[in-house]
């Protein structure tokens, strides 16, 4: 691998400071409880109820897994932006799936 | 710029390690002897698809049945499909000449994960072991044709499953790989490489990559579920079950129509490292180039229900893909107005490398424009599931990337092996694979528009005449892919010692002796300039 940008030399953003503590760790899983309740909840309403949840809450759940669980939060903006961009990209095939699925 | 030692280190060929012989090559992490190995590997089976299409020509020799059966025929466009597609087409020119020469043009010693990178070989090899095993093994060759298309897919007795599975498998070869060389390109140029001083290959790799990354996975989780569907019937894609089969073909062509792109945009980034090379000029638009590889991979991403006008999906949706299907057609004739601009005016050397790449920009042209002609629905309509849809494909992606791949392993040999072919055998070697090629595939064009539906194995005899023309065009077309492969083969054992330039090229590779050595650069390369920097032209 070539000196110059060996990964191993590359400088990682340091910030043990800012690693969350099980407080916040404990937080993010009694919300994670308590969004996953109210999915099940709405899925018995009815139908339409789960869908809207799922298509509302479960990305909300992932969210916070990103965020906290995978320390995005503590990422550089390159990550960030990746992540957006992926994000963005898959909503966009969801908007032009549903273009057919909401009309045939 | 130079970047050879007083003590040459030895070339990538040669065994230094404890191991020797096929076990060194099989563990191998370097670059380059991993795309050798994807080389090998991928024009065995390409040679396999090639034998396919051959014996399934030989069957419309006539209109009736004869030397195989309908379902032996079935099994074989399936095979011949799955073969080309996914074991030869898209990993062709990323996985051949990405590997071997993405990190030699950004100046970097090697990928930024090499073991990663032999693993993508094995997951490579193994997902092509199961494939081939798919059609000896469980209810015999999958008959479904390479889409696999729910729902017979999902009900048909032939060993679907594992194929689909072979399938999967490669996926993560593909995956793996994009995320290798979207962080070599990121992390490991070489000082002063900055993104515009790349070489435009690089910006097609690195757009591809990024579509190998965000496509394949929703492939793959589309097969899984129809191995779940076929093991545990959950019913996703089953009609019979409240499950909807179109969106089967909605999850298959999100990845497979960019997976087109997958295959193309390396093409067109080998193309444009030959065009300057041989024009002996810089490249025209440069920006314009790499801008539009990425707009390529981005809208290409966005047409893919072009391949479902007929299927019965809503009129909003019909109109919203044939018109982003007519936008994708910008970028890709920027990139062929630029190749044509930077000709021109050209101090043109006409080598075997630039008459192949001249002849992808035909063949792809007619690849293009067909393709554009589909986008419009009406004609869709008419000309959906016929031959002309099997002839545009093929003008596309061997046309296209087939053509494309043989230029640039033209362009590269001599620095890859270090010897030189005869340019004479080549010339002669190209005349019957294009008129060939020509024959077989603009045949197919005419029996397209006159209604030859595809993937039957007998025909009327209204078609009959064409269908000869095109089997013939085939025997042209293979006698000159021997030739053409034959003269390479023989160079590779008997052929002259190449020069370290043997085509006055200016990128980084050709500042490297032939072959490579193990570590490309003896010091990495301070980078000052753009990269089709020809002397004297600037004089």
């Amino acid at each position: 691998m070539s000196e110059h940008a060996d990964l191993n030399t590359v400088q990682q953003p340091e910030h043990p400071a800012e690693h969350p503590g099980y407080g916040t760790f404990i937080k993010v899983w009694v919300a994670l409880l308590i969004l996953t309740a109210g999915l099940v909840g709405m899925s018995h309403v009815s139908q339409t109820y789960a869908v809207w949840g799922l298509l509302t809450m479960t990305p909300l759940k992932a969210g916070l897994v990103f965020y906290f669980f995978m320390h995005l939060k503590y990422e550089g903006p390159l990550l960030k932006i990746v992540i957006l961009v992926t994000l963005g990209t898959l909503l966009i095939f969801f908007a032009l799936l549903f273009s057919d699925v909401a009309f045939h | 710029m130079t970047t050879h030692a007083a003590t040459p280190q030895p070339s990538y060929l040669v065994d230094t390690g404890s191991r020797k012989g096929l076990l060194a090559w099989l563990t191998s992490t370097d670059h380059k002897r991993v795309g050798v190995l994807y080389l090998v590997s991928m024009l065995s089976f390409f040679f396999v698809g090639v034998g396919i299409g051959f014996v399934m020509r030989l069957v419309q020799l006539t209109p009736f049945q004869h030397l195989i059966t309908a379902r032996t025929y079935n099994a074989l466009f399936t095979v011949h499909g799955v073969i080309m597609i996914f074991l030869f087409v898209i990993p062709g020119l990323p996985a051949v000449f990405g590997n071997f020469f993405l990190p030699i043009l950004i100046g970097a010693k090697d990928v930024a994960f090499p073991r990663l990178n032999l693993a993508s070989w094995y997951f490579f090899m193994i997902g092509a072991t199961l494939a081939v095993l798919s059609l000896f093994t469980g209810g015999g060759a999958p008959d479904t044709g390479w889409t696999f298309y729910a729902p017979f897919s999902l009900k048909t007795g032939t060993n679907v499953s594992l194929a689909v599975f072979g399938a999967f498998v490669l996926g993560f070869s593909s995956m793996l790989t994009g995320i290798n060389f979207i962080t070599t390109i990121h992390r490991l140029r070489a000082p002063g490489m900055k993104w515009f001083r790349m070489p435009l290959m690089c910006w097609a790799l690195y757009s591809t990559s990024w579509i190998q990354l965000l496509a394949t996975p929703i492939l793959a989780i589309t097969l899984v579920l129809v191995i779940l569907e076929r093991f545990f019937g959950i019913g996703i894609f089953d009609p019979a079950k409240g499950g909807d089969p179109l969106l089967y073909q909605h999850l298959f062509w999100i990845y497979s129509h960019p997976a087109v792109y997958i295959m193309i945009l390396p093409a067109m980034g080998a193309i444009t490292e030959i065009i300057p090379t041989f024009a002996k000029r810089t490249i025209f638009g440069y920006k314009a180039i790499a801008f539009s590889s990425m707009a390529i991979a981005g809208v290409g991403s966005l047409v893919w229900a072009h391949h479902m006008f007929t299927s019965g999906m809503s009129n909003l949706a019909t109109m919203i893909f044939s018109l982003l299907t007519m936008i994708v057609a910008v970028p890709s004739a920027i990139k062929v107005f630029n190749w044509v601009a930077t000709l021109y005016k050209g101090s043109i050397d006409f080598q075997p490398p630039l008459l192949f790449a001249l002849t992808f920009i035909f063949l792809f042209a007619i690849g293009g424009l067909t393709g554009v002609m589909q986008g419009a629905l009406a004609i869709n309509v008419h000309i959906h599931d016929t031959y002309f849809i099997v002839g545009h494909f093929h003008y596309v992606m061997f046309g296209g990337t087939g053509f494309a791949f043989f230029a640039a392993l033209l362009y590269w040999f001599p620095k890859m092996f270090g010897k030189m072919y005869s340019k004479k055998a080549i010339y002669a070697a190209w005349f019957p694979m294009f008129i060939g090629f020509n024959m077989l595939y603009f045949g197919m064009l005419i029996l397209g528009m006159m209604g030859m539906p595809r993937r039957y194995f007998v025909h009327l005899p209204q078609f009959h005449t064409m269908h000869v023309v095109a089997t013939v065009g085939s025997w042209f077309l293979v006698l000159g892919l021997l030739a053409f492969f034959g003269t390479l083969l023989y160079a590779l054992f008997k052929g002259e010692k190449a020069e370290d330039n043997p085509w006055g090229g200016v990128t980084l590779e050709w500042t490297i002796p032939s072959p490579p050595p193990k570590e490309n650069f003896d010091t990495i390369p301070t980078i000052t300039h753009g990269p089709y920097h020809f002397e004297q032209e600037s004089q």
